[in-house]
C-alpha cells in the first residue's frame, strides 16, 4: 500500500466503511434484479457526490477538492470491492480529466461545478468497433460555418444512457488509423440527430451505442486543438486506465479475500479445503500477483499526480497487470467455490462478469502489452 | 479373400446403408442444433426432433454398441465408428443423450440384474426415460463418500430421507440413480446404489439458477420416500464401487461429448472468428499479434486433444471400457473448452459482453452464456483438482505427504 497522507487515509477509511454500509454487493444485486436501465442508483450517486467523490479531481475553484488521482484511486478500489455501480469512472474520472486537460475556460466553468455537485454525468465516446482503438476514429466532423456536423457511430459508451454530455473523439481530417486529424467535441446528449441505444451488458452497467446523424455543434464545442486532439485523448485515456485499474484491483482483492475465507471454512475430507497444498499454492500465487498488480496501479496513479513523463507506460502496465489479476481472481473465485460458485445466488459470478467488462474497457491486456512494447521501443 | 478384407467389404456395405438411411431420415432443419441436447435446454418439443429421435431410438443408434436384446444398436465398435463418421459428414447428431446414455446405461449393463436391465435399458435407448444423478449433497461434493442421505430397510421397502444438491435435470427427470447411506458406521462401505422413481411421493425439487442465467440443476429433497426393494442395484453397502464406475463413464463422456471443448455458442473455429472480429493485416494474419499467438496455441491444444481422442480410440480397440486416459481427457477437454470460451469472449470485444436484448447477435449472446455455463466443466464430474489428485496418486504413484 502506498504511503498515504492523513487526508488520503481518511478518505480511504471513509470509503471503506461507506461501501460496507451503503453499497454492499447486495445493493448491486438489487439494482440488477430491479431492472434499472441506467445501471446505477441516482440517490447513491448523490450521496457519493455529497462526500466529495465526484469532485476529487476537480480544482477548488470549480467546487471540487483537487486531491488527485491516487486519492480517487483509493475510493475506486473500495467501490470496486463491492461492485458499486456509479458514474465515478465515466464522469468523475474520465470526462473530468478530458475537461481538465483540454476544456476551454467556458466548458470547465459550465460542467466542472455540476460534476462536482453530482448534477451532471459526462462520458467519453471513443471506440467505434468491437475493440479499443483510439487512433481508428472514423466518426466524421465536417466544418460548416462556424461549427461542425458530426456523422458516425460510437460503441460501448460507459453510462451512455444516463449521460448529459459526451466528449466525442471525431475525425476532422486524415483517415482512420492516423493520429493526426482527431478532434474532441463536447456534445450535449440532447443534440438533434444524436440517438443512443442502451445495451444490456453482463455486468449490468449502463452502456450505450450512439449514432450521430448530422449532429450540428458550434465552434465552441471543440475541446483542445482542432486536428490535434489525439494527445489529449491519449492522456485522458491513460488516466482513465489507471483509475479503472484501481477499481479492478479492489475487485480482485475482494474476490481473493472471499475465496480465501472459503478455503478456511469449507470442509471436505474432514478438513478445511485450504489445507490442500494444491489450493494453498494457488492462493499463494494469487496473493503474489495481487501485490505485484498493486505496485503497478499505485505507481501509475502517483506518476499522474506528479506530472511524470512516463505516465503512458505506467498506465498500460497497470491496466494490463490489473487485468491479469482480476481475470485470475475471478476465475479462481468460481473454481475454488465449487458448485456454489456457479450459482447466481453467490457473488462469484457477479465478479466474473464485471471483470471481463473491465478488461475490455480502454484496452485489454493484449492491447496494453503491445502498447507497452511500442512505448519502450521494442 | 482375407478375413480382414472381407470385414472391410462388410463395413463398406454398412457405410452405404447408413448413408442412405441418414439421407432419408435426418431432418436438415436440425443441422448444427445439437445444443438442443444440452442439459439446460429441457425436453425439446420440435416435431423434427421428435421424429428424428423416434427413428434413431428404433434403430438403437443413439446407443450403437449396446446389446440388441435391450434395444441397443448391437453394432461393433468399427460399425459404430462408421455411423459416427457418416453422421458427422452431414451434420447429424444423436437425439438420444443425457445421463442415461452417458453414464447410467453403461453402469446398468455392467452391474444391473437381468430384471433391472430389461426394465430400464429400453427407455434410455429410445430417449423416452430421463435419468438424473443424485450424488452430491451440501456437505458432500468432492468428498462424495461423506454423503448422509439415509436409506433405511423397512422390511418390504426402503425409506429414504435427506437432501441432494446440484442435481442436473432433476426437474425434467423420470428417474434418479442415487447414492444413499445404508450403514452409518462405515464410510465407503456404508453406501448403496439406489434407483428412485422421481414421481414417488416425498420428493421435492427446487431449481437453482446458474451464473449463465439458466437453471439446469436443482436441490432435491427426500422426505420419507418409499423405494421398492428391487430398486437396489448391486449389493447392499456395495454402492461405492458401482458409483465410482459410473463416474468413470461420466468423466469419459464429459471429456469428449457435449462437455468437451465445443460447447454451445459460436461454432466456427477460433481463427475464423478472430479474423472477423479483430481483422487481418495485409498478409491475412490476425491483426493482433499477441492474440494471434494465443489463438495458435489454443488451436494446437485443440488438435492435440482431438489426436489424443483418436489415439485412445485406437488403443481401446478390443479393450473394454474406460482406461487411465479417461482422467486426463476430462481435465484436458474442460480446460481447452474453457480457454476457447475465454478467447471467444475476448475476441468479440464489446460484442462479447452482452447479456441479452438488442445490440448483440444470437451467436454473441450464446457464446457469452456458454462461457459462463462452461465454468462448471472443471467443477462437476469430479473437479479438475480431484482429477489431478487421481492422476497423481493412482497413475503416477505419488503418495500424500505424511
Ligand atoms: C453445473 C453443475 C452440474 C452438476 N450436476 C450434478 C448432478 O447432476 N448430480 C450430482 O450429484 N452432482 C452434480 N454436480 C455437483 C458436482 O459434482 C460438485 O459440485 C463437485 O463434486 C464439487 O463439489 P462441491 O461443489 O461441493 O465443491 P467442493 O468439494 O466443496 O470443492 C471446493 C473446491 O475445493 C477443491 N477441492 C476439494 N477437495 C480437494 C482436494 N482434496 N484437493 C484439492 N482441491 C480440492 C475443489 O476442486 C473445488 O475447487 C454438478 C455441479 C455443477 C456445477
Amino acid at each position: 500500500m502506498a504511503v498515504l497522507n492523513e487526508e488520503q487515509s481518511m478518505i480511504r477509511d471513509g470509503a471503506k466503511s461507506w461501501v460496507q454500509e451503503r453499497s454492499p454487493v447486495t445493493a448491486f444485486r438489487k439494482l440488477r434484479d430491479g431492472g434499472s436501465n441506467e445501471g446505477f442508483d441516482r440517490k447513491v450517486w448523490a450521496e457519493m457526490a455529497e462526500m466529495g467523490w465526484s469532485g476529487i479531481l476537480i480544482p477548488e475553484e470549480f467546487g471540487g477538492t483537487g486531491l488527485g488521482y491516487l486519492t480517487l484511486g483509493l475510493v475506486l478500489e473500495e467501490t470496486g470491492r463491492t461492485l458499486t455501480a456509479s458514474p465515478l469512472i465515466s464522469t468523475a474520472l474520465t470526462a473530468t480529466t478530458a475537461l481538465l486537460l483540454g476544456g476551454t475556460a467556458e466548458q470547465k466553468k459550465t460542467w466542472l461545478p455540476k460534476i462536482a455537485e453530482g448534477k451532471a454525468i459526462g462520458t467519453l465516446a471513443v471506440d467505434e468497433g468491437v475493440h479499443h482503438a483510439p487512433e481508428k476514429i472514423a466518426l466524421k466532423a465536417e466544418k460548416r460555418g462556424a461549427g461542425y456536423v458530426l456523422n458516425g457511430k460510437k460503441s460501448f459508451v460507459l453510462d451512455g444512457g444516463a449521460a448529459d454530455f459526451f466528449i466525442v473523439a471525431a475525425r476532422t481530417s486524415g483517415t482512420p488509423g492516423d493520429k493526426d486529424g482527431i478532434t474532441l467535441f463536447l456534445v450535449d446528449t440532447k443534440a438533434n440527430g444524436l440517438s443512443r441505444q442502451t445495451v444490456k451488458s453482463i455486468d449490468n452497467r449502463g452502456v450505450a451505442n450512439l449514432t450521430f446523424a448530422n449532429v450540428e455543434v458550434g465552434g465552441d464545442a471543440v475541446l483542445g486543438p482542432v486536428g490535434g486532439g489525439f494527445a489529449i485523448l491519449e492522456a485522458t485515456l491513460d488516466r482513465a486506465r489507471a483509475g479503472l485499474a484501481a477499481e479492478m484491483l479492489g475487485q480482485a482483492v475482494q474476490s481473493f479475500e472471499t475465496t480465501l475465507d472459503y478455503l478456511k471454512t469449507r470442509v471436505q475430507f474432514g478438513q478445511p479445503i485450504g489445507t490442500f497444498q494444491a489450493l494453498q499454492h494457488r492462493a499463494a500465487r494469487m496473493f503474489t500477483d495481487l501485490e505485484l498488480a498493486r505496485s503497478c496501479v499505485e505507481a501509475a496513479l502517483q506518476a499522474i499526480d506528479r506530472g511524470a513523463d512516463d505516465v503512458a507506460q505506467l498506465a498500460s502496465l497497470a491496466k494490463a497487470k490489473a487485468g491479469d489479476a482480476v481475470h485470475l481472481m475471478s476465475n479462481e473465485m468460481v473454481q475454488m467455490h465449487g458448485g456454489i460458485g456457479m450459482t447466481d445466488a453467490h457473488d462469484a459470478g457477479l465478479y466474473l462478469k464485471r471483470a471481463r467488462v473491465q478488461e475490455a474497457t480502454f484496452g485489454n491486456q493484449s492491447y496494453h502489452r503491445d502498447r507497452y512494447a511500442t512505448l519502450l521501443g521494442y | 479373400m482375407s478375413a480382414a478384407a472381407a470385414m472391410s467389404d462388410d463395413l463398406d456395405v454398412f457405410r452405404a446403408e447408413v448413408r442412405d438411411w441418414l439421407q432419408k431420415t435426418f431432418p436438415p432443419s436440425l443441422k448444427g442444433r445439437a445444443s438442443m441436447m444440452l442439459p439446460d435446454a429441457g425436453r425439446p418439443t420440435d416435431p423434427d426432433f421428435l421424429r428424428w429421435k423416434k427413428a434413431m431410438g428404433e434403430k438403437g443408434w443413439g446407443t450403437p454398441t449396446w446389446p440388441k436384446q435391450y434395444g441397443g444398436g448391437g453394432l461393433s465398435r468399427e460399425q459404430a465408428r462408421v455411423l459416427a463418421q457418416e453422421m458427422n459428414k452431414i451434420g447429424a447428431w444423436s437425439p438420444i443423450g443425457g445421463m442415461g446414455v452417458m453414464m447410467f446405461g453403461p453402469t446398468l449393463l455392467e452391474y444391473g440384474n437381468e430384471e433391472q436391465k430389461s426394465r430400464h435399458v429400453p427407455g434410455i435407448v429410445t430417449g423416452e426415460v430421463w435419468w438424473c444423478q443424485g450424488y452430491s449433497e451440501p456437505g458432500a461434493g468432492s468428498d462424495l463418500a461423506s454423503l448422509r442421505t439415509q436409506c433405511v430397510d423397512k422390511g418390504d421397502h426402503y425409506l429414504v430421507n435427506g437432501q441432494k444438491i446440484w442435481t442436473s435435470g432433476a426437474q425434467y427427470a423420470d428417474w434418479c440413480f442415487c447414492l444413499v447411506r445404508t450403514d452409518n458406521t462405515k464410510k465407503h462401505e456404508g453406501i448403496s446404489f439406489l434407483l428412485i422413481d422421481m414421481k414417488s411421493p416425498g420428493i421435492e425439487v427446487r431449481p437453482i439458477k446458474l451464473i449463465s442465467g439458466n437453471s439446469p440443476f436443482c436441490e432435491t429433497f427426500f422426505t420419507d420416500v418409499k423405494v421398492p426393494k428391487e430398486n437396489l442395484m448391486g449389493p447392499l453397502n456395495g454402492g461405492w464401487t458401482i458409483g465410482k464406475r459410473l463416474l468413470q463413464f461420466e468423466r469419459q463422456g464429459l471429456g469428449s461429448g457435449t462437455g468437451g471443448p465445443m460447447r454451445g455458442g459460436e461454432s466456427r473455429s477460433l481463427d475464423q472468428v478472430a479474423k472477423e472480429y479483430v481483422g487481418t493485416d495485409d498478409k491475412g494474419r490476425i491483426a493482433d499479434t499477441d492474440l494471434r499467438a494465443r489463438v495458435a496455441s489454443h488451436m494446437m491444444d485443440m488438435r492435440a486433444f482431438m489426436l489424443t481422442i483418436q489415439r485412445a480410440m485406437g488403443e481401446a480397440k478390443g479393450n473394454q471400457g474406460p482406461s487411465a486416459t479417461t482422467s486426463i481427457m476430462k481435465n484436458a477437454g474442460s480446460r481447452i473448452g474453457q480457454e476457447r470460451s475465454e478467447l471467444l469472449v475476448e475476441i468479440m470485444g464489446h460484442q462479447g459482453l452482452g447479456w441479452e436484448g438488442e445490440g448483440f447477435t444470437k451467436d454473441e449472446i450464446n457464446t457469452v452464456r456458454a462461457w459462463l455455463g462452461g465454468k462448471a466443466t472443471t467443477i462437476y464430474g469430479g473437479s479438475a483438482e480431484i482429477q489431478n489428485n487421481i492422476i497423481a496418486k493412482r497413475i503416477l504413484g505419488l503418495l500424500d505427504h505424511q
